[in-house]
């Protein structure tokens, strides 16, 4: 840690493909020596895949890499190391049932086959001492708070040596207080000249509070760059989420009644480890009407269409349906045809190992003329209301037999479209529902989503794509952080205060 | 539907030809097994088929060993739809031979098809319950079903061990501790003109009940979809823990129909035979049946057949009375193995048709 400065690292024309996909176009990218730089951008901007080029991850298609103005060759995240690139993910990646020291030394290189503890320990000390921020060496990794993990994840970094620190979302685990104290070390040592950062963030407020400079980046494409003293927080969420709708409304034939036919009432969720990411929302859905949810994904979305799909339970709040409370049992469920689209549909609502039939039938294999007497399932009976939805929604391979499994991802989206919509549907539950789709497979969803609403359907829609909300809703909320923090109507959407909402910037 | 029929063939023809070439490895690693220990693999494979298929009389020495195997088989084949690997068959035999011994015990002077009735329904209740346990344990606490229903055969066997020889011990049982006899009066009858009794019919009905209900009902197609994906089976809003615990039911109800057969046809009383591993017998059939209740019967049926042969392998060939556990260990490794051989077999059918 003691030789120089870090160096100056350069990304020059940066593109890399998936297949059709284009995740990055001519990106080009700069951190200077010892600042800390903040890479902005919605989901699915291209930020991940860019710091992933920049540590050998994926190889770009096109483009190059220069450190102190040599261009660099890094093939692995292990060439990375040699150049001093070191990445904290999102997730923990130490051994929680190790100590501290122990993570520490199994991270190196190198080790000896025999492992001299106390030469090591010693030698941990003596670079703690050195840090501005201090774990205990001997303390084991799961008795530590989040804060004091991503910490760890930090000086496991420093310990092997790196002098560019890249960190994906470090603080979407921690408290805001922990997040504030972390983002000061790291930009003590940029002002000491130890070290270079750059952080993917959706929050403008650690942008605004600790950053040098801001490089911005929309669907795969440099937007801009500069430093944050001479960029107001308008200015970044504009670039961050555009300033024009690009995409129309689509064609609406029927005003939306009054008529409420979903009402969220206080609606509260705690996720896997007790912290409640849902905090007391409340939203009512009218008859005829797309509700869109904005927001950057993990701010509890996800719990919440899950508690509505009946995969969660809420830990408090009221889901009434046609005015009558409502638990999410097959009875309820049938009784007021509310249905659900929830994201990645093989994973989450299929079983990939049963037959396109029998999974077009998940929601009315026990009634006549699937249940025969209501309980002997009739197998021609499946097979034929199979191949009338396949033929209706289009699904290919067009077999009834097939494992839906084998199938692409655009067709089990409409094979599970075409049951969620095939029994009347009242109320609709849609969560990113063209993720990973081409752009045809996409149109065609979106059609029969307004074609739903246009029949009277109450559909809420979860999304991380914006332009997805504004061109299918009729009303927009942003959630950030559990709550509803605005909404609007999408005809007078203004872009750049929802995108001031979605990253939690009310004011 | 071109396409359609060479995969449905394609899927029907590759478990069957794993498991036959399974229990071809396995045949050949007993064999030589067999020729490490001094006898002809050959002679030996043909004593076995003498002694199992050979006659009439070695046929119906099969079936008797085969009627509890196919029930208990169903203790690891039903759970297996929801997803859950139960290994407590043995538990349930026991549970159900001994509560449906008690059972016959306090209405000695009911007529005999009461109490046989009452002995069936007591013993299926108790099996069944027992299994149940195991399901609750998993669905209300998440504990490891396989652990639990393990452990649940020993907590059996020592409550059957220690009721026979404390409550319920016939004083007359003196090396053997039993209950009492329950009359022979109430013993269950052979097949008019077999020396077979009931126990193979029960099993053969239980195995073709159960593969209807799986495979032909609403619950089993439920359950096929709660043991596929659980969150699917949220989001179509099935009741997921009534169903484990239903289908734990019935396949303990089976294990303690088993019991109860042991009882009321073989031994008469409640000892420790009851704890004759037919339970773990039944894992491997299961395993080998693929969980189907309908290939349960042949599979069962093949290793009775191995289990009738261990007398005669013994006489002839003086192996040792364990040598027929030691196949049977065999083909549960193999089969265990094998498992991991699906998928590649069809990829390469395909490479090859390409």
């Amino acid at each position: 840690m003691t030789n120089g400065v870090p160096p100056d690292l350069q990304a020059l024309g940066i593109t890399k493909r998936f297949g059709p996909l284009t995740a990055l176009k001519d990106v080009n990218f700069q951190l200077r020596s010892a600042q800390f730089h903040a890479l902005l951008g919605e989901n699915g901007a291209g930020k991940s895949t860019l710091v992933k080029c920049i540590m050998g991850y994926y190889h770009p298609d096109e483009g190059t890499i220069l450190l102190n103005q040599e261009q660099a060759t890094i093939r692995s995240p292990r060439d990375a190391q040699t150049f001093g690139i070191g990445m904290v993910y999102q997730q923990f990646t130490l051994i929680p049932n190790m100590t501290v020291l122990e993570n520490l030394v199994i991270s190196k290189a190198k080790l000896a086959p025999l492992i001299d503890w106390q030469k090591e320990e010693r030698q941990l000390a003596e670079f703690m001492e050195k840090m501005p921020f201090k774990v205990s060496l001997t303390a084991r990794v799961s008795s530590l708070a989040a804060g004091e993990k991503q910490k760890v994840e930090i000086l496991k970094q420093l310990a092997l040596q790196n002098r560019i620190l890249i960190l994906d979302e470090p603080t979407s685990v921690l408290t805001p207080q922990e997040a504030d104290e972390m983002l000061g070390h790291l930009r003590a040592m940029t002002l000491t000249q130890q070290l270079s950062v750059l952080i993917i963030t959706h929050k403008l407020r650690e942008v605004e509070a600790f950053a040098d400079e801001v490089t911005v980046l929309r669907k795969g494409q440099f937007v801009g760059s500069g430093k944050v003293s001479e960029l107001t927080v308008s200015q970044m969420a504009e670039m961050m989420v555009g300033s024009a709708v690009t995409a129309k409304p689509k064609q609406r034939h029927v005003q939306s009644t009054k008529v409420p036919k979903l009402v969220l009432h206080d609606i509260r969720v705690k996720d896997e480890s007790s912290v409640e990411v849902v905090r007391g929302l409340h939203l009512t859905i009218h008859e005829g009407e797309i509700v869109g949810v904005a927001g950057v994904s993990g701010n509890g979305q996800r719990e919440l269409v899950e508690v509505l799909a009946g995969q969660r339970q809420a830990t408090a709040g009221t889901i009434r349906v046609h005015d009558q409370p409502y638990q999410p049992t097959r009875q309820k469920i049938m009784r007021h045809k509310m249905f659900c689209l929830p994201e990645e549909p093989l994973q989450n609502t299929c079983v990939g190992r049963m037959s396109v039939a029998e999974n077009l039938a998940f929601r009315n294999f026990d009634v006549e003329p699937h249940a025969v007497g209501g309980w002997l399932i009739s197998r021609p009976a499946l097979r034929r209301s199979a191949y009338d939805l396949i033929e209706r929604y289009n699904i290919k391979p067009p077999y009834p037999d097939t494992p839906i499994q084998s199938l692409s991802g655009g067709n089990v989206q409409r094979a599970v479209l075409a049951r969620e919509l095939s029994a009347d549907v009242e109320i609709l539950i849609i969560a990113n529902p063209c993720f990973g789709l081409d752009f045809l497979a996409m149109e065609e969803i979106r059609l029969q989503i307004v074609a739903a609403r246009n029949r009277g359907t109450a559909v809420l829609l979860v999304s991380e794509d914006l332009d997805e909300i504004l061109e299918l809703s009729d009303r927009t909320v942003v959630m950030f952080n559990g709550q509803f923090v605005y909404e609007t109507m999408s005809s007078d959407a203004d872009l750049r205060i929802i995108g001031r909402h979605m990253t939690g910037h009310a004011t | 539907m071109s396409i359609a029929v060479p995969q449905t063939l394609n899927k029907a023809l590759e478990p069957f030809l794993i498991i036959v070439g399974s229990l071809t490895v396995s045949m050949v690693l007993f064999g030589v097994f067999v020729a490490s220990a001094g006898a002809d693999p050959f002679e030996v494979y043909q004593t076995m088929y003498r002694a199992a298929f050979g006659t009439s009389f070695s046929w119906q020495n099969t079936l008797i060993r085969a009627a509890p195997l196919m029930l208990t088989a169903l203790c690891t084949a039903l759970p297996s739809y929801l997803g859950l690997i139960i290994i407590g068959g043995e538990g349930a035999v026991v549970m159900g031979g001994l509560f449906a011994a008690l059972a016959a015990l306090t209405i000695p002077t009911a007529p005999p098809m009461v109490v046989l009735i009452t002995m069936a329904f007591v013993g299926m209740v108790a099996g069944g319950l027992w299994l149940t346990i195991g399901g609750a344990l998993r669905h209300y606490r998440a504990v490891n079903e396989t652990i639990s229903s393990l452990l649940l055969n020993y907590i059996a066997i020592a409550l059957l061990n220690h009721l026979v020889t404390s409550t319920f011990r016939d004083p007359e049982s003196l090396n053997h501790p039993s209950t009492h006899h329950i009359g022979e009066a109430n013993m269950i009858g052979l097949i008019p003109g077999t020396d077979l009794h009931w126990g193979l019919v029960f099993g053969i009905v239980a195995c073709v009940i159960a593969w209807f209900l799986m495979h032909h009902t609403v619950f089993g197609f439920a359950s096929q979809i709660a043991g596929g994906n659980v969150r699917a089976a949220q989001i179509a809003g099935l009741p997921v823990g009534r169903l484990i615990l239903i289908v734990c039911f019935v396949a303990g109800a089976a294990g303690g129909l088993a019991g109860m057969v042991e009882v009321a046809a073989i031994h008469g009383r409640a000892n420790d035979t009851l704890n004759a591993n037919y339970g773990y017998a039944g894992i491997l059939v299961a395993f080998v049946a693929r969980n189907n209740p309908l290939a349960i019967i042949p599979v069962a049926v093949l290793l009775g057949g191995i289990r009738a042969s261990s007398g005669l392998l013994q006489r002839t060939h003086e192996l040792p009375d364990a040598t027929v556990l030691v196949m049977q260990g065999i083909i549960f490794l193999v089969i265990l193995f094998s498992e991991t051989l699906y998928g590649r077999f069809s990829r390469l059918q395909k490479q090859g048709a390409s």
